[in-house]
């Protein structure tokens, strides 16, 4: 198949997810469902990576500022807007198309090669708008929470780090914090976060469906779907930057 | 009953299925017998509308199947039940919860009517006890029962099977294939049932089609299996002596009979 194939299927598979659902209450417990595995599932990895990626900003921007005509405080505008703009919404999705992206092209890629798909089809239900629509719904609910608990994380884990390492004390880099803070790069990093998860869940979701052969293939379209949901995000990422900023 | 037309299906270059015609009868077992590679799957699988024919018609009661919206045949597959060559279960569900699932999705009903339903059907196919196992936690056999149940929860006007009998043992064969002849006498299906074990195309095949290389070689039932003189019939259905031997002793019981 050559990419505007894949284009054209992925887009069909987009079209296809919407659809009166059979049973309301089915569907709402899958979506519930979805955006525990999806938020909760993730949760631990993203309160890790948030506070490490903060205290490692802080280290390293206490250690590029050698001027003393440079006030100290700088440290703190550094490590908020880094996490805000980029760390917290780009490299934590990134890892979410590894985490949630792997497991939502596995799941469905397993149930294609055992029928399961087949199954939900002949039993009458759109198997598309039952499978593929509660992941990405999850995703656009929970993945922008989990970006906005990085966002406070990673302040925090500078903020630990400052007042480990005595480079400036907490109450400077509190003061910091609040000096020239922009709403709207809340709002940017949000558009990103928003945009970002429905290409974790989506891009997964389109590898898992229409997987074709046996369990090697399920760790074929996987890693593709990872692979193409990190490029997709960078593509993303620098238009986004380039359109909003 | 279920009706196709010079059913005609090519992946590329290759004809799988070349204008094949047949009847299925309503109340009876009919089979879709072949080699692997005869197209028995692919014909299945357009039966049920999950692979598009390139061309002919199949008719479900007297209406076209092929013609109908996707609503339509949304509606009409809630009358069909199928089980799987791998059966088929969701991993995720216990054997209650897989057999539940077709209710909870189409019915209004009370968890406890639902809950009866599915101890009806699991006793219907002596699984009674099993409710709370996983699939991975139960053997090939008990897997195809529990497909079997779930085909039949919604008492489907069609149940379609997939291979039953493959990887299972001839014993647990032979319950599988009496469980589909009794359900189909007992509901009045229309059964079909793709598969090369002999002993269900002896046991309980009604109506049998033999595809080969994708064409309709042969039709009858297993009485006239028998007698058939197709060669090439001949060479699957009695590939080995054994075979061979059962059939000429078939033949003196029923020319005795």
């Amino acid at each position: 198949m050559n990419f505007f194939s894949h284009i054209g299927r992925y887009l069909m598979m987009l079209k296809g997810m919407f659809g009166r659902p059979e049973n309301s209450k089915l569907y709402w417990k899958e979506f519930i469902h979805q955006c525990a595995e999806i938020g909760i599932g993730s949760l631990g990895i993203v309160c890790i990576i948030s506070i490490f990626m903060g205290a490692v900003s802080a280290v390293q921007a206490a250690y590029q500022i050698v001027n003393p005509l440079i006030s100290k405080v700088i440290i703190a505008q550094i490590v908020r807007d880094t996490v805000i703009l980029e760390f917290a919404p780009t490299l934590i999705c990134i890892v979410l198309a590894g985490v949630v992206g792997s497991k939502i092209a596995s799941e469905l890629g397993n149930m294609r090669v055992s029928e399961q798909i087949d199954a939900i089809e002949i039993m009458g239900i759109n198997s598309k708008n039952y499978l593929i629509m509660p992941k990405i719904g999850a995703a656009i609910l929970m993945i922008p929470m989990l970006v906005i608990i990085a966002m406070f994380l990673g302040i925090l884990g500078g903020r630990l780090t400052v007042a480990a390492s005595g480079v400036i004390p907490t109450d400077v880099y509190d003061k910091g914090l609040m000096e020239f803070f922009k709403p709207y790069n809340v709002f940017f990093a949000m558009v990103k976060a928003y945009t970002f998860a429905f290409i974790i869940s989506s891009v997964p979701a389109y590898f898992g469906y229409y997987v074709n052969g046996g369990s090697l293939e399920i760790g074929r379209s996987s890693t593709k779907s990872v692979v193409v949901s990190c490029v997709l995000i960078l593509l993303a990422d620098y238009i986004l930057a380039a359109l909003l900023l | 009953m279920i009706e196709f037309k010079n059913i005609v299906k090519r992946f590329g270059d290759k004809l799988v299925l070349d204008n094949v015609s047949h009847k299925m009868e309503a109340g009876k077992t009919n089979l879709i017998i072949g080699t692997s590679g005869s197209g028995k799957t692919v014909m299945q699988k357009c039966l049920v509308g999950l692979i598009e024919p390139d061309s002919g018609d199949i008719i479900y009661d007297g209406v076209s199947f092929t013609h109908m919206s996707e609503e339509e045949r949304k509606l009409l597959r809630q009358q069909i039940g199928m089980l799987f060559q791998g059966s088929a279960l969701f991993d995720s569900m216990n054997v209650e919860d897989n057999i539940k699932f077709p209710l909870d999705m189409f019915t209004k009903d009370k968890q406890q009517v639902k809950l009866k339903r599915v101890n009806e059907v699991l006793e219907r196919v002596n699984l009674v006890g099993s409710n709370k196992k996983f699939p991975s936690e139960i053997s090939g056999g008990m897997k195809k029962r529990v497909g079997i149940a779930r085909a039949i929860v919604l008492n489907p006007k069609f149940l379609f099977c997939d291979e039953p009998n493959s990887g299972l043992d001839p014993q647990t064969s032979m319950l599988i294939d009496k469980l589909i002849s009794d359900i189909t006498k007992e509901f009045n299906m229309t059964t079909i049932v793709n598969t090369h074990d002999m002993n269900s195309v002896m046991e309980i095949g009604d109506n049998i089609i033999y595809l080969k290389d994708g064409k309709k070689e042969w039709s009858g039932n297993s009485k006239e299996i028998i007698f058939s003189e197709n060669k090439n019939l001949n060479q699957f259905i009695f590939a080995s002596e054994f075979l061979q031997d059962a059939k000429e002793m078939r033949m003196i019981e029923s020319r005795k009979g």
